[in-house]
């Protein structure tokens, strides 16, 4: 909790002034009851027309300041939550940004945005109403008690009664509705899925003509939701009845015990009425109270999530910014082994490997063979358990990962694209890249000729995930994303799926031609992809089961050779190339 | 506006009697809780002072009281019952008919549609409906009530001081509006910030993976912080502004409060004779009634907001549910006896009227044969598909199965004659046995793992935690093979004469592909098939091959006869040796 109590230093004279404002307005409001009952004690009583007129203009003046002070409350409550608010998202951003890939493995990315977004504002939120509320409403309840003590003691026993009465009826019924309330919702999400998974799989549903019997299990669900609701409206509907109740049966009870002591001589009828105000004041600021525990205990909820985003430590950085001129390897693992910190297996194991500048590197294997884990660690995506990793000469541990990074062209398996434009897309890797850099890696990645004719050309707006790009040109943005600038390294992960044949070899053509200083790492599934790679590696189940050059690996290599020969066999027996 | 609300009503209609009760119930539960303050100023009357308080006038009021109390505990607690019931059965109504709905609209409408859009109606917009429409009428009715009430009794204590009362009423009103028109412009600009915000999170750190592989995240904090900034900024006007409506009524109410003590003081000494007398008793009953009269006001204003806001929703659940529907079919003739035969004569079709897309095609199939069709991604090679089972319909021409024109047929019917393998599998929550059976709701276990046999699944859905009663779903972890290899399953205990199949792409794992490659296999086994393909052996042995590209059918013969032509097809087809 410390942690985020830190966002609240810079506001301090708020968190200070605005619950004492709000203390100010909450006395004023108890003096009302005594000043009415002035006036009926010694306006009415002494028939004083004048004290009458007095104090009612007092009255005024109180509401005015009143007023006065809870807008002061209110608007330092708000000007500090969204302070405290702007500032910790601003450094949570941050923070996650400094993640490391095992730190946003161990959240996951929707999550991080839930954090960052609908937590904050919780938080932001508990923040508002602890300045606004939580102050008064226990004041309150604490105020009118003293007040009622000072009027007379053992009338006011009534109150030590009926508060806690209170109080414990609120909490029970909380206690009882709160996960009636969770599994309503879990209800309402069978719902929803069920609605989600009959509209993915309509045609389906339609093929099998199964549309009745799925309609009659959304009936069922909702059935269910139905019973739910009622169930827990039938005792969440108590609440407010029954307080209002108690607290009813309270101001009898004062009736009848403060008739008592009139009729002894120890209570005045104004005093009498003042008493039933205050009951009712207790009662409304013990249900603002219920509502506030609910608020808090969520902010609570939502501030541990958060902490534990910040508990995550860091990437760690290394300080070297430049490769070794020197060294004419440009990728070398040395006896790598990895496993993913969530994983008890090792995802890769006792892999050792060199490829000299502008050279091509082929991985492949099946899904879940490791060709993915393999390509990042290149990056520093994730650190080696075992072994090192050797970018340029230097030990990528070593290595500031930022400039690390910016030596490399990454295209991920699933393309993303960011809203924007296409020339903002094509500088993601470099800010300063001038259009003719971006139109040359359009063109090697095959995407040109569908910008090109696009009226707004490098303007073309991309909306929120390139929704407005069929899978191929998304893929050919992405990929040529990565070719801007010529880095040292580009790694295709997998990335050509959603190119037809003829489009592939295109670019597998065009890279050859136009990125031959740069080296490529590419992972594929295809055998016919990679043979003109200088050097392939066969995954299978996170080892290196193979080695070598496409026609070194058909002699050496049995799984390369199955895969080759699946692959082929219709050429195979066609016998015609 | 009115329309929409009378709709909404007459899906309340089953439940009217819950309406009426919860209205019977709320006026006379807010009466009773009303005349409270009554006998509580009447009782204060008797207790005048030292050895004068009327002990056993007073008992009768108090025991009078609790009665009231209790009852009217009782009765507003049963408004509520009434209340939920009717709000509760009325949206489990309106749920479950735009959910059928969904399943008779044309499949056109749901491909115009995402997902989330469709899910946000049938489970947000209908929960919308419930709070704001159907709570927020008992809510607004026993405000009303609430309000009246007062007037009445205030009107029984003191006619003209409760006359002063109405008079002063419209300055909450105007102290109301004032502030919510304040604030509605900031909340608007707000609620777009937070959009904003949300929107720019989720491209970012959803993609963080990215954003740290192309080290974007000095500029992505930019972007954000810029954002952030003025949310905090617009954020906490609009938080000020819209905390401003309490103490403002609360002010109002005081004045109020003030007024009424003071009319009523001066009337109780007797020197404004034009108030009329007036005892401390009654005086006190009327203060409680002036503290809790603007109450109902501020309630009634806010189920005014939330009601536009349903009325937005019912707009749109109305939307869907006003769609047109497919025809009902059910007097046509069912399809039996299917051989198999197929035959397309001058079949044109086109998604959007402006565009033709498929012209003059014709194509006959012979029974068992196998169709493949190819083409580079996106060349809508699932039309086909669409049309053979009626997804969508063709704008001229004919289809006939088996010598029927399958416009003639019920869809059920025609449907039930074809087993369809999509590269989207689908898979539902509920057990892979479950899944398997899909078609056959009936089988028997044995059918089920007979089934998973034949088409190699046995082996992995047995290592499965609770074999064929593992519950599985769309992200349960199965491998996409996996998924795939079960929607094979279910199709081979359907047992259909005729196949449309959706090969699966590269991300597939090589073992798992080679499975697959196997099943369908076995599964075309004298069966017409139509096929997708991606793999070079299905396409050189089909009997025909429609290649495809930009929706439209570009070249159709066998293997030979195309790579003879020279076009299209041996260009894609040499592509994939070539290095």
């Amino acid at each position: 909790m410390r942690r985020l109590l830190v966002y609240l230093k810079n506001y301090k004279k708020e968190l200070i002034f605005g619950p004492f404002f709000k203390l100010l307005e909450a006395i004023f409001e108890l003096i009302v009851p005594v000043v009415m009952a002035k006036i009926i004690d010694n306006g009415i009583g002494r028939n004083d027309s004048g004290y009458i007129l007095k104090m009612c203009g007092l009255l005024v003046i109180l509401g005015i300041c009143g007023l006065g002070f809870a807008l002061t409350c209110q608007f330092l409550a708000a000007k500090c939550a969204y302070g405290f608010g702007t500032e910790l998202r601003r450094d949570l951003y941050k923070h996650i940004n400094s993640l490391s890939y095992s730190g946003i493995d161990k959240v996951g990315t929707s999550s991080l945005v839930n954090r960052l977004t609908n937590d904050t504002n919780t938080v932001q939120n508990g923040v508002n109403m602890f300045i606004r509320l939580a102050v008064r409403a226990p004041f309150l309840v604490l105020g009118a008690a003293v007040m009622a003590v000072m009027i007379d003691l053992r009338l006011s026993l009534i109150f030590f009664v009926v508060a806690p009465i209170i109080s414990v009826i609120i909490f029970l019924i909380m206690k009882k509705t709160v996960p009636m309330y969770k599994k309503n919702q879990q209800k309402l999400d069978r719902a929803s899925m069920l609605t989600g998974e009959n509209i993915e799989g309509t045609r389906v549903i339609r093929a099998f003509s199964r549309q009745q019997e799925e309609i009659d299990e959304f009936k069922g669900a909702v059935d269910d939701i139905a019973e739910c609701s009622v169930a827990v409206g039938k005792i969440s509907a108590i609440l407010n009845p029954v307080a209002f109740m108690v607290m009813n049966l309270g101001i009898i009870a004062i009736l009848w015990f403060g008739g008592i002591r009139i009729d002894g001589g120890s209570l005045s009828q104004g005093e009498l009425t003042a008493f039933t105000n205050y009951m009712t004041q207790i009662l409304l600021a013990l249900v603002v109270l219920a509502n506030l525990i609910i608020v808090f205990t969520k902010a609570f909820a939502s501030a541990n999530r958060i902490k534990e985003i910040f508990d995550i430590l860091p990437e760690e950085k290394g300080n070297i910014t430049s490769p070794d001129e020197n060294s004419d390897t440009i990728i070398e693992f040395r006896n790598v082994s990895f496993a993913y910190p969530t994983a008890g297996d090792q995802s890769l194991s006792g892999i050792s490997f060199s490829l000299k500048k502008g050279q091509m590197l082929g991985i492949i294997g099946g899904t879940g063979s490791g060709k993915s884990t393999l390509a990042s660690l290149i990056p520093c995506f994730y650190r080696a358990t075992e072994g090192d990793v050797f970018i340029s000469g230097v030990n990528v541990k070593d290595y500031d990962s930022d400039v690390l990074r910016k030596m490399i062209g990454y295209v991920p398996q699933k393309s993303v694209l960011f809203s924007g434009t296409v020339r903002e897309n094509m500088k993601l890797r470099n800010e300063n890249a001038s259009d003719d850099e971006i139109i040359s890696a359009l063109k090697t990645a095959q995407a040109w000729d569908f910008v090109s004719s696009k009226p707004d050309v490098l303007d073309t707006v991309v909306s929120q995930g390139g929704k407005n790009f069929s899978g191929g040109q998304k893929q050919r943005l992405s990929i040529a994303r990565a070719f801007v600038g010529k880095p040292d390294i580009v790694i295709l992960d997998d990335s050509t799926s959603a190119l037809d044949y003829a489009t592939d070899l295109a670019l597998r053509k065009a890279l050859k031609n136009d990125m031959a200083d740069s080296s490529i790492v590419m992972i594929s599934q295809r055998t016919t992809s990679l043979k003109e790679a200088d050097l392939i590696i066969v995954m299978d189940d996170g080892e290196a089961v193979g080695m070598g050059t496409h026609d070194e690996l058909l002699q050496s290599c049995d799984v390369y050779k199955e895969i080759y020969q699946s692959q082929i066999s219709a050429k195979g027996d066609n016998g015609n190339v | 506006m009115f329309k929409t609300l009378k709709r909404v009503a007459s899906y309340a209609r089953p439940y009217i009697i819950y309406f009426i009760l919860t209205v019977i119930f709320a006026a006379v539960g807010v009466a009773l809780s009303l005349s409270v303050p009554v006998f509580i100023g009447e009782a204060v009357d008797l207790c005048v002072g030292r050895k004068l308080v009327d002990f056993s006038g007073l008992k009768k009021l108090v025991i009078t009281l609790a009665f009231i109390v209790v009852s009217s505990t009782f009765f507003q607690w049963l408004m509520s019952l009434c209340t939920n019931k009717l709000a509760f059965l009325t949206i489990r109504d309106l749920r479950a008919d735009i959910f059928s709905k969904l399943e008779r609209v044309p499949i056109s409408y749901i491909d115009r549609h995402t997902k989330g859009e469709l899910t946000s109606r049938v489970i947000n917009d209908i929960e919308i409906i419930s709070d704001g429409l159907l709570q927020g009428f008992a809510q607004f009715f026993s405000g009303i009530i609430t309000i009246i009430g007062t007037l009445i009794f205030m009107m029984t204590i003191n006619v003209k001081i409760a006359l002063v009362v109405v008079f002063l009423t419209p300055l909450s009103f105007i102290a109301a509006s004032k502030i919510t028109k304040a604030t509605h412009a900031s909340y608007v600009k707000q609620s777009k910030l937070r959009g904003d915000m949300v929107a720019l999170a989720e491209e970012m750190a959803g993609n963080q993976k990215i954003v740290k592989a192309f080290v974007y995240d000095s500029r992505a904090e930019e972007r954000f912080d810029e954002i952030n900034r003025n949310y905090g900024k617009i954020g906490a006007k609009a938080t000020f502004f819209s905390s401003m409506t309490n103490p403002t009524t609360r002010f109002v109410n005081g004045l109020i409060y003030a007024a009424v003590g003071l009319l009523g003081a001066l009337g109780a000494i007797g020197s404004v004779s034009f108030i009329g007398k007036m005892s401390v008793g009654k005086l006190s009953s009327f203060l409680a009634y002036a503290n809790q009269y603007t109450k109902p006001f501020n309630e009634i204003s806010g189920v005014f907001a939330e009601l536009q806001n349903a009325i937005a929703s019912a707009q749109r659940v109305f939307d869907v549910l006003d769609e047109e529907e497919i025809p009902d079919d059910s007097d046509k003739e069912t399809l039996t006896d299917c051989t198999g035969e197929l035959k397309f004569t001058d079949v044109e079709f086109s998604y959007n009227p402006k565009i033709k897309l498929i012209k003059n095609f014709s194509l006959e199939v012979k029974s068992g044969e196998r169709v493949a069709i190819v083409g580079p991604t996106g060349c809508g090679k699932s039309t086909i598909i669409n049309l053979l089972l009626r997804f969508y319909d063709i704008n001229s021409g004919t289809i006939e199965i088996s010598g029927k024109n399958i416009s003639n047929i019920t869809r059920d019917s025609l449907r039930s004659n074809f087993g369809m393998v999509l590269q989207e599998t689908w898979v539902f929550t509920g057990t892979v046995a479950e899944n398997i059976a899909y078609g056959v709701p009936d089988a028997t276990r044995e059918q089920i793992i007979e089934a998973a046999k034949s088409v190699y699944a046995h082996g992995f859905i047995k290592r499965l935690p609770d074999g064929y009663d593992t519950v599985i779903s769309e992200n349960s972890g199965l491998s996409q093979g996996q998924k795939q290899l079960i929607c094979i399953a279910r199709i081979m205990l359907m047992d259909p004469p005729m196949l449309i199949l959706d090969e699966a792409t590269s991300s597939i794992d090589l073992r798992t592909e080679q499975r697959i490659q196997k099943a369908f296999t076995k599964l075309m086994n004298g069966r017409t098939s139509f096929i997708i393909a991606h793999r070079l052996s299905t396409i050189k042995n089909s009997d025909t091959i429609l290649v495809m590209k930009n929706g439209d059918i570009i070249e159709q013969g066998n293997h030979d006869e195309l790579m003879a032509n020279g076009k299209f097809y041996s260009e894609l087809y040499n592509s994939q040796f070539e290095s």
